[in-house]
């Protein structure tokens, strides 16, 4: 959940790229100054949100605490900041010929801020403990293609799952095992083409013995290995970074302290960026997004880019609404909406029309995958759904969470539908988010609902399995097509890259024609920035990259 | 007049119970699982959530986590939030700023509102007394958000006269200094309306011609007799004014980004986080009683015909 409104656009927070390459690790001291890159040093403060957990990356499922997970801690892998497309960081290597055992070698010389180096089993303690179930961390199931993750979990019902017979039968992972210092193999229960993809998220963060001492301490003054350590958490008001003088990779900052600072509300910190009280907002407020004010309120001061999250509306379950079980009467909806003038009229311009459910950011993106059935055709769309038989449901009804500003869109939504389809169509308000989610979790809702998703890891992979793959987690229309699963395993076996694109391409085109979800448009992050700073880049998953930010 | 402040303070026990109960009832009322937007939008692993619900007693019906909740309480512990944060301290913190914050406002309320009323209240039908009644009927016709926003633009940003926000958990009155002016405002209308109309009355009273009569000055006719009197209904609506302040204002602390106790109560509102409403809530009912009981006996000093014996 990104910031306590916006958030709740998005799902599962990001493996946010922190640091751009090529621009060396800063260490060149003192205060020199570049006609591109501005000077080494200073400080700078950018808008902040509050954490909802202790800091600990694999208890970090939502943005504000992602931000700052990410500034701190470094994983083996590393996504460009322009691409997003992973390199080695603290990996040496990571190789495989089966795509089910990987031998991983760490690179030597790395510490954490407190002085322990980063060895293998840095890594796989930290895997370990996320992975196991008393431990209740929310992004423990990352670790689940690794083998022996069953075991680790608590297998009991009710309140409790851990009490009695349900406790875990293990507290390892079985597919983890340590070979010497710099050197771990990871064994995967499914063959998994994508696993050196997945290890740069925040979730595969190493971690130092400090941290099995005392997990509470270290959730509020995590020790990290990453280009910034933390030097104070406000709660509420403020977090403080400075530049970690341990850190010897690739992508260290130019700015020697970072402050987060929190803000309710994101007009507060917008202001804050005329008057050059902040330096960095990552979010426009909707007020200076009208006719593009920002644009003229920060002229050169502003960024805008496409990032890894994607808009849908999900259809309830058949079983929850047969209304809309025929796939050619979803199709007619989707056609019947005019993705173009909503994104201009509602949103200015700041989304980008779907052509497809996987985000162009990532690797393996093909364009209009949804093909004519998101292209806006008022007339196809009535003529499908006649064929279809018409709509048996009393009225066409798109749910969404009124906390947050989504009602404009989903009325916007609903009256083109309306004007196309000739069938009645209402936007229906659930109170809050909590509220919202757990009538879709309990499978309570009817109609149609909004969904979000945000991109853990960039890859294809992430679009797909774990939103339209049978029983998985965040499955909220219970689609299931057997062909559609099967070209997912089919995908996680091939060793090499493009072949496996090339099947989670193909899987990816079942969904147009069945239409679990209606791709609606693809996210954009825009950002402003006071005139003290220079180099302020946006990554693919709408973070700041704090390597090349500078003061001028 | 000890024994009826000794009264007044055992009556509040009950009241705070009471009021603690039903608004441990309302949250607990509120639709929505706590947990449902806690890990983005795919549910928890049912070891987190299980740990996150036996930490925070969610499992048990209503009364049973009251009863933890008021054992705790007994003992000055008033929990932890749903982000892990310690309720007690978040308080702390939080309402030294918005109890300067709501002084600064009523300071700024009082004095110029009560000024305001005596001038316009003595020359009824003035320029002055236009002047302010129109001024006061626009003031009260915008809405807070209007005057904070158009306030922190033009005062803050353009023309760089205040910060532009707080952020701060210790600010100074500086800081403080605009956001207290534009939550005074409204007041301002209410205070000089009423000291206004209550004067006017009671310039034409027995007791205020006799004083005159009697070849007592014109100033202290007006500000010994006629004015004391006629402040009983004004110190009724800033003592309530305050007491509202004190429960944070949510607009203007999220305009400001003044980390009051407005904003803490609302969010924990929408992250149905009970405890901490809860335990805000009964610090803010403590205040207002207290509050209230001091307006009691503001008014025995003002009017000696109300007796607390």
């Amino acid at each position: 959940m990104r910031g306590t409104t916006r958030t709740v656009a998005v799902a599962a927070m990001s493996a946010v790229a922190l640091l751009a390459a090529g621009c060396g690790s800063g260490d060149s001291g003192g205060s020199t100054s570049s006609a591109a890159g501005g000077q080494t040093g200073g400080e700078i403060t950018v808008r902040g949100c509050n954490p909802q957990n202790p800091l600990v990356p694999s208890n970090t499922t939502e943005t504000c605490g992602g931000n700052v997970i990410d500034a701190i801690f470094s994983k083996l892998i590393h996504y460009d900041a322009e691409t997003a497309k992973p390199e080695n960081d603290l990996a040496e290597s990571i190789e495989t010929t089966d795509n089910q055992n990987f031998t991983i070698k760490v690179k030597k010389g790395n510490t954490f801020a407190d002085g322990t180096d980063v060895t293998a089993k840095s890594f796989v303690d930290a895997w370990n403990y996320a992975a196991y179930g008393p431990n209740a961390q929310s992004s423990g199931y990352f670790m689940e293609p690794i083998e022996g993750f069953g075991d680790t979990q608590c297998t009991g019902e009710g309140d409790d799952p851990c009490a009695g017979a349900g406790m875990a039968k293990a507290k390892t992972l079985t597919g983890l095992k340590v070979v010497d210092d710099y050197t771990f193999t990871v064994k995967t229960s499914e063959k998994v083409s994508n696993l050196p993809v997945r290890l740069g998220y925040s979730a595969f963060s190493p971690l130092p013995e400090a941290f099995f001492k005392d997990p509470k301490a270290f959730g509020d003054k995590p020790i990290g290995n990453g280009p910034y350590k933390l030097d104070a958490w406000n709660k509420e008001q403020s977090i403080v970074l400075s530049k970690n003088d341990k850190y010897k990779g690739d992508f260290g900052g130019k700015v020697d302290k970072i402050t987060f600072k929190i803000y309710q509300d994101s007009d507060s910190a917008y202001n804050d960026v005329l008057a050059n009280n902040l330096d960095i907002t990552d979010e426009i407020p909707a007020s200076a997004l009208i006719d593009d004010k920002y644009k003229s309120d920060l002229p050169d001061r502003n960024a805008q880019k496409e990032t890894g999250v994607i808009q849908t509306v999900t259809f309830a379950p058949t079983k929850v609404d047969p209304n809309y079980a025929n796939p050619k009467i979803r199709q007619a909806i989707s056609m019947a909406i005019d993705r173009d003038t909503i994104n201009k009229q509602i949103f200015n311009g700041t989304r980008k029309s779907a052509t497809g459910w996987v985000s162009p950011v990532v690797d393996g993106y093909k364009a209009d995958q949804c093909g004519e059935y998101c292209t806006y055709d008022p007339a196809k769309a009535k003529a499908l759904l006649t064929e279809a038989g018409g709509f048996k449901g009393d009225k066409i009804t798109l749910s969404y969470n009124a906390d947050a500003a989504h009602k404009e869109w989903t009325e916007a939504t609903c009256n083109s539908i309306k004007q196309a389809l000739g069938v009645d169509c209402v936007a229906v308000g659930v109170v809050d988010f909590a509220t919202f989610r757990s009538q879709i979790a309990d499978r309570k809702m009817k109609g149609m609902f909004r969904t979000g998703w945000q991109m853990d890891y960039p890859s294809i992979e992430n679009f797909l399995a774990p939103i339209f793959k049978t029983g998985a987690s965040s499955n909220d229309g219970d689609y299931s097509n057997p062909a559609f699963d099967k070209l997912l395993t089919e995908a996680a076996a091939e060793t090499d890259p493009a072949a496996a694109n090339k099947k989670y391409q193909e899987a990816e085109a079942l969904l147009a024609q069945d239409m679990p979800s209606i791709p609606m448009w693809y996210g954009k992050t825009t950002m402003g920035w006071s005139d003290k700073v220079t180099g302020v880049k946006i990554t693919a998953f709408g973070t700041i990259d704090f390597s090349s930010v500078a003061l001028k | 007049m000890g024994t009826y402040v000794l009264r007044r303070l055992l009556q509040m026990i009950p009241v705070i119970l009471g009021a603690t109960f039903l608004i441990f009832a309302m949250v607990f009322a509120l639709p929505g699982d706590p947990l449902a937007g806690k890990c983005g939008e795919r549910p928890c692993s049912p070891a987190y959530a299980a740990q996150f619900r036996e930490k925070y007693n969610l499992n048990d019906p209503l009364l049973v986590q009251y009863g933890k909740y008021v054992g705790k309480l007994a003992q000055g512990d008033l929990g932890q939030t749903y982000n892990n944060i310690s309720v007690a301290d978040q308080l702390k913190l939080r309402y030294p700023v918005t109890a300067k914050l709501a002084l600064l406002a009523i300071l700024i309320e009082t004095v110029i509102g009560i000024a305001a009323g005596v001038l316009t209240g003595i020359r009824k039908g003035g320029f002055l007394d236009n002047l302010v009644l129109v001024s006061t009927l626009i003031v009260i016709s915008i809405p807070i958000f209007v005057i904070g926003g158009l306030a922190q633009y033009f005062l803050g940003v353009k023309l760089g006269l205040f910060p532009v926000t707080v952020t701060s958990s210790d600010p100074t009155v500086y800081q403080l200094l605009l956001p207290a002016i534009v939550l005074g405002s409204l007041s301002v209308a209410y205070v000089s309306r009423l000291t206004r109309t209550n004067l006017v009355e009671n310039l034409r009273s027995d007791y205020v011609r006799t004083a005159v009569a009697k070849g007592l000055t014109q100033r202290r006719a007006i500000g010994i007799h006629a004015l004391r009197n006629s402040l009983i209904p004004v110190v009724t609506f800033i003592g309530f004014d305050f007491g509202a302040l004190l429960g944070g204002a949510i607009v203007t602390e999220s305009i400001f980004n003044i980390p009051g106790v407005g904003g803490y109560i609302f969010r924990s509102i929408r992250s149905r986080d009970g405890v901490s409403v809860v335990g805000a809530v009964t610090v803010l009912v403590i205040v207002y009683l207290v509050v209230n009981l001091l307006v009691d006996l503001i008014y025995g000093l003002l009017d000696p015909r109300i007796t607390h014996d």
